[in-house]
């Protein structure tokens, strides 16, 4: 009876423990969520909102297209780092930031709409 | 000064027959639906709802053709939930011209979103047209994601390079270009070195009396370049048709009507069968911009346009769709 108790005890004791533990990971990777930042930016009346972005290495910047009209979002540069499909409204963008730099983008289908991720 | 049925020619600075005042007056009557016939040297102007009145010999000038822009086919918002009912309500308004206009332009962004099925709905709401020629150019709406490789498949057999080409009518040389690819960020619209260089030799050898039609989407003018609506490179292809003595440039983009004369070149802009946009600068941006219901169709619209032989000008008239 004594060692019957003692075994549901030390399991009790166990499940106990691997629930604070498994609470514990997923305070963890909470935490570690909100270390990979991510951002956004609006897309609509004909800009994007905010023009200019500044967001530490690793970011994930979301582009969503509130706008009545489809939009691209293309970087500028030569390379073409990122590069979207036609967002029409409500779609979205998305693009990890792995190394610093300035990184100025615009929309293809209206060139007049530019914008600019600066990654620290 | 002024006859009950006509114009008599006041200034004929370039003795061609033209009176440029009166042209720009024909054209301010073409808002109010006014259908004008530049025949013999003498303007006559007809209200669109009393066309009964003229007969087919007056209303024909030596051939003429019509310019639709920006049908948008798959658009879907606010400003018009169907897109497809308004560019059917614009083949009526052809069917229902006077004369019989011999062919279609269209300026571009014949779809919304490039997509095939938005090509296929336009040409078949196009069948229904009694004009069976149509002539196509590309609007940035056309050539998403493939760089117009699908425009010009289904639109640019007989094209070069990203879809521009010319073709004659009636003594008439038509050239048909492309300014909406390979756009820079900040940029406005572009034309680019080889299509510039394609355009000098084709123009190079015809007579200098030839009249001259170019269109393209985004219009070659100055609009308003702070919405994009110019063409970086449009001045090196006007100054390839500077010597001629009739030019008329038809675009589209801006959705509305807008008219510039500058020496021999008539600059027009047609309004879009799908949705109106701002005038320059009275909004935001350049969007779709929302009108009541009833008054959708009053803002939408097609342009006609006729040659009379030995006359210089095209007449160009705008009509409303309703």
């Amino acid at each position: 009876m004594r060692r019957a108790a003692f075994v549901t005890v030390v399991l009790a004791a166990l499940a106990l423990g691997i629930s604070v533990v498994r609470a514990a990971e997923v305070r963890l990777a909470h935490a570690a969520q909100g270390k990979v930042a991510t951002s956004e930016v609006k897309i609509d009346n004909f800009s994007f909102g905010p023009a200019t972005l500044t967001v530490p290495v690793g970011t994930t910047v979301t582009w969503i297209n509130r706008d009545d009209i489809p939009h691209t979002v293309v970087s500028s540069d030569d390379a073409k780092t990122f590069k979207s499909k036609v967002l029409d409204t409500d779609e979205k963008f998305s693009f990890t930031f792995t190394k610093p730099g300035t990184y100025p983008y615009f929309c293809s289908i209206h060139p007049k709409m530019t914008g600019k991720v600066n990654v620290q | 000064m002024s006859k009950k049925n006509g114009d008599e020619i006041l200034h004929d600075h370039n003795h061609d027959g033209v009176d440029r005042r009166g042209f720009l007056k024909c054209m301010a009557w073409a808002g109010t639906g006014a259908f004008c016939v530049i025949k013999g040297g003498v303007l006559n102007s007809y209200s669109l709802s009393n066309l009964s009145g003229i007969g087919a010999k007056e209303a024909a000038g030596d051939f003429g053709f019509v310019q639709i822009s920006d049908s948008h086919m798959g658009f879907n918002k606010a400003a018009n939930p169907d897109v497809a009912g308004t560019l059917q309500v614009a083949v009526e308004k052809i069917n229902a011209l006077p004369g019989s206009p011999e062919f279609i332009l269209h300026t571009g962004d014949i779809s919304h979103l490039s997509k095939p099925e938005e090509f296929d709905a336009v040409e078949q709401i196009l069948k229904g047209a009694k004009p069976k020629e149509i002539f196509y150019v590309p609007g940035e709406h056309d050539v998403l994601n493939d760089d117009g490789k699908q425009f010009l498949e289904r639109f640019g057999r007989k094209a070069r390079g990203s879809g521009w080409y010319s073709f004659d009518k009636n003594g008439v040389h038509f050239v048909g270009l492309v300014n909406v690819l390979n756009l820079k960020a900040g940029g406005l619209g572009a034309l680019g070195r080889d299509q510039l260089e394609w355009l000098e030799n084709d123009v190079k050898h015809l007579k200098h009396s030839a009249p001259i039609v170019v269109f393209a989407h985004i219009p070659l003018w100055s609009v308003y370049p702070e919405w994009g609506w110019a063409t970086e490179d449009s001045a090196q292809a006007l100054s390839y048709l500077k010597k001629f003595g009739s030019v008329t440039v038809l675009n589209g983009h801006i959705h509305q009507t807008m008219q510039k004369v500058e020496g021999n070149v008539t600059f027009h802009t047609a309004a879009s069968t799908a949705f109106p946009q701002p005038q320059p600068g009275k909004a935001d941006s350049p969007g779709p911009m929302k009108v009541p219901a009833e008054q959708l169709k009053s803002v939408l619209g097609i342009t006609d346009v006729k040659y009379v032989q030995g006359q210089h000008a095209l007449g160009v008239v705008d009509s409303t769709l309703a």
